[in-house]
Order: C-alpha cells, then structure tokens, then sequence
C-alpha cells in the first residue's frame, strides 16, 4: 500500500512557520498603531527629529535585545519564544512563569515536554496580563479626570526621577563597582553643563559605563 | 481641540491589539496541548501549568497595570496600554517616550498635547522595539537548533553587559533628574529610599512575595512625595 499521500510537518516544523508568520503580524500591528495614529490625526512628526529621538534609546536597546533572544530563546522553546517576544514582559514575567512552570511540572527546558509546558505556560500568563489590563483601563478610564487633576500634576512630572531612584537601587546593589563610573561621569557633566538632554547623556553614560566594565571585567575586578 | 491622547480611535486600537494577543495565546496554547497530548504529557500536568502561571501572572499583571496608570498622566490611557500589551516593558517605555519628547522641546514630565509630539512619541515607542521580533523571525530557529549556542559561552560577561547599559542609561536619567531641582530629588530619594526598604524585607524578612510589588510601590511613594510636597509648598493642604 502506498503512504498517505498527504505529508504531516512536525509540530517544530509547523511552530516556527506559524511562529514567524504571528511575528509579522506583531510587527504590522505594532508598527500600524503609530501610523494609524499619523494618517487619523494627519500628524506626521518630522523624521530628523524623530530620528534623533530614537537613536539614544536604540543604542543602549537593541543590544539587549540581541543578548535577551540569545538568553531566552533556548530557555523558553519555540513555541514560547514566538509567544513570549510578542507579548513582552519577558524577564519581569514570563521567563519566571515559564521556569516555574517547568520546575513544578518535572520537565527540562530545551526539550518536547519542555517545549509544551513553556507554551502553556506563557499563553496562560498573557491572557492574564490581558484580562487584568483590559478590566484595569477600563475602570480606570472613569478616573481620568482624577489623574489629571492639579494635585496630582507634579506626581506625574516627576514620573521619571521615580522610575530612576528605584532601577538605581536595584542595579546599584545588584553590581555596585560598574555603577561608580557612569554615575561619576553624569554628576560631573551634570555641574560643567546642567542643561544636556537626556539624548546625549544616554550614549555617553553607556558607552563609559560598558568600556570601564569591560576593562575591570579583563582584569578580574568584577 | 480634541484630546487625540484618550480618543475612542486610541481606545478602539487597543481593544483590537488586545484581542491580538488573546488570538494567538490561544493558538498556540491549542496547538502546544494537542502536540503534549500526543507525546504523552498528561491532561492534569498540563492543565496544572496553565492554572499555575495564570496565578503566578495575577500580582506581576497588576504592577503592569500600575506602570499604565504612571504614563497615564503624560500619554493618556490607551498609547500606555498598547505599549504595555505588546512587547514593551516599563524600563523601555519610558526612556524612549522621554528621549523622543526631548527631541521635540518637551519632556513626559508636562501633558503631552501636541499631537506632533504624540504621534512621534508613538514612533518611537514602537520602532525601538521592533528589533527583537525580527531576530526572532531570522534567528529563532538556528538558535533552537542548536547553531548560535557557541555565541553566548561567555554567560558572565553578557550578564554584566546588560547590567553596563542599564546602567549607562540609569546614570544619564539620574543626572538629568538633578536639573529638575528640589522635588525631582526628593522623588528620587523616596523612591529609592522605598526600593532599599523593599529589598531589605525581601532578601532579611525572606519575604519574596513582594519583589512584585517593589518597583510600582517604589515609583508611587516617589511620586506621591512629589504631590505633597509641591501641595505644601504651595500652601494648600490635602
């Protein structure tokens, strides 16, 4: 007799076609909402400008994505990886929600079973996501007028100095010695010059803060 | 004017990449059980997986939702939301949102109301992070199979790397906190301030529950300084 003349792909055959054609999807639509923004509101924001914008955080941002994909991808298995990247949250949520997951069901990443409780796993924890942000906006939408009341007004402004005191903390004490040189180098440029914007402070700050952990990285200081 | 920042066109796009995501969790959560069924898994270790990170995810979704709520004031509700349901995380969001309004003479600190200034806001947000989704698309399957495994031997030092940049990036928005004069650094203060007595219950009181809580918690308490100090300053009272 001869074999079924319809050929069956392999569920990793299949995971990374459909994978990548999700991805593209992703990227469409996340690359969709600012243009829908642009053509709705027929604003479109001068691309010199943009460009300079943009720049800053892209050096300091797509390097860690090359490490992040690197790191996660083994960790998280195909089907995982495809889901995780486009969802996002990856090392505050779903890689810790996929090792867990993992650990308590007795399976090693980086094989079948693996694989499966991983993508589970991180389906589950976005449609959480998505369940908690969408009841959360929605109720939240009511308070808009509260959250933009005057008294809360120098809270907002000052959303960034917020965010920043407490990352410090947290990477002053994960790895204290490659914090002093940037940190040196902002409060010195900080009193030669107060006004640089932040987009000329970012590459500075990373480029000495990566040279200097390099060099005490070469001479075992780290 | 109308306020673009909380437009039922904003709202509507977020309710459509909501359901995007939720589509393809499914899909591959369809998929993953048949394929575990068939090598074997069973339906009770499978469904355990599901239930346990959806309990897992609750606490860390609402410190999401805490991070929308923080651009709320500068952004409005749905670009935050967006951002926050597809690809992005906080520390990402948020440098890249204030980058781009520094380009443009403005800073996320004021309400962003010019819609030029929005919509590159927008832009940016979103192209910086689209790099990751196309090494996935270009790279994902030589990594499973094992081709790249040689280029990350040197654990070590790509952790340290990612700690460098994080750092650079921290310093430069610390110093430009400085600028921002009293309140700006007392904000910080509280914040960190808040985060170091996070750290000291979690890692002391091994209470390891809260290491969700500590960066929203910490971010608010800054905030929430900043507001009451301005208030008093200013001789209002609450």
């Amino acid at each position: 007799m001869n074999a079924p003349l319809k050929v069956y792909k392999t569920y990793d055959e299949t995971i990374h076609r459909n994978g990548r054609i999700w991805m593209i999807a992703a990227i469409l639509i996340t690359q969709g909402v600012p243009l829908a923004i642009s053509l709705r509101f027929g604003v479109w924001p001068p691309i010199g400008k943009l460009i300079a914008g943009l720049l800053p955080t892209m050096m300091v941002f797509w390097p860690i994505a090359i490490v992040e994909v690197l790191t996660f991808t083994p960790m998280l298995g195909s089907g995982g990886t495809y889901l995780g990247f486009v969802t996002g949250n990856l090392s505050n949520l779903k890689v810790p929600a996929a090792i867990a997951a993992m650990q308590s069901a007795g399976v090693e990443p980086s094989t079948k079973e693996g694989e499966i409780i991983s993508t589970l796993s991180i389906g589950a924890s976005s449609l959480m996501t998505n369940v908690v942000l969408v009841t959360g906006v929605l109720l939240m939408s009511y308070l808009l007028p509260v959250l933009e009341s005057p008294t809360l007004k120098p809270a907002f402004a000052n959303l960034l100095p917020a965010l920043f005191g407490a990352l410090g903390v947290v990477f002053i004490s994960r790895n204290w010695k490659i914090s002093v040189a940037p940190l040196a180098l902002m409060i010195g440029l900080f009193i030669a010059i107060p006004t640089l914007p932040v987009g000329i402070l970012i590459p500075a700050g990373a480029i000495v803060s990566i040279g200097v952990a390099r060099l005490m990285y070469k001479r075992n200081m780290l | 004017m109308t306020d673009i920042r909380n437009s039922t066109f904003l709202f509507a796009i977020g309710a459509f990449v909501a359901l995007f995501v939720t589509a393809q969790s499914l899909t591959f959560m369809v998929r993953a059980w048949k394929e575990g069924r068939r090598i074997g898994l069973t339906s009770a270790t499978m469904k355990k997986a599901i239930i346990g990170s959806a309990s897992f995810s609750f606490v860390p979704s609402i410190a999401i939702l805490l991070a929308v709520l923080t651009l709320a004031g500068a952004l409005g509700l749905p670009l935050p939301w967006i951002r926050l349901s597809v690809v992005g995380a906080i520390t990402y969001e948020l440098p890249a949102a204030e980058t781009a309004a520094q380009a443009f003479g403005t800073s996320i600190k004021n309400v962003i109301s010019d819609p030029t200034v929005f919509s590159a806001i927008a832009w940016a947000m979103s192209v910086g992070s689209v790099f990751a989704m196309i090494l996935i698309i270009l790279f994902a399957k030589s990594i499973q199979s094992g081709i790249h495994k040689a280029r990350l031997k040197d654990t070590k030092w790509s952790g340290l790397l990612i700690s460098a940049m994080f750092m650079g990036l921290i310093s430069a928005f610390l110093g430009s906190a400085l600028g921002g004069g009293l309140v700006s650094i007392l904000t910080l203060l509280a914040s960190a301030a808040t985060m170091g007595f996070f750290g000291l219950l979690i890692k002391k009181a091994k209470l390891a529950w809260l290491e969700n809580f500590a960066m929203p918690v910490s971010m608010i308490s800054g905030m929430a300084v900043a507001a009451v100090f301005t208030l008093a300053s200013s001789g209002g009272s609450l």
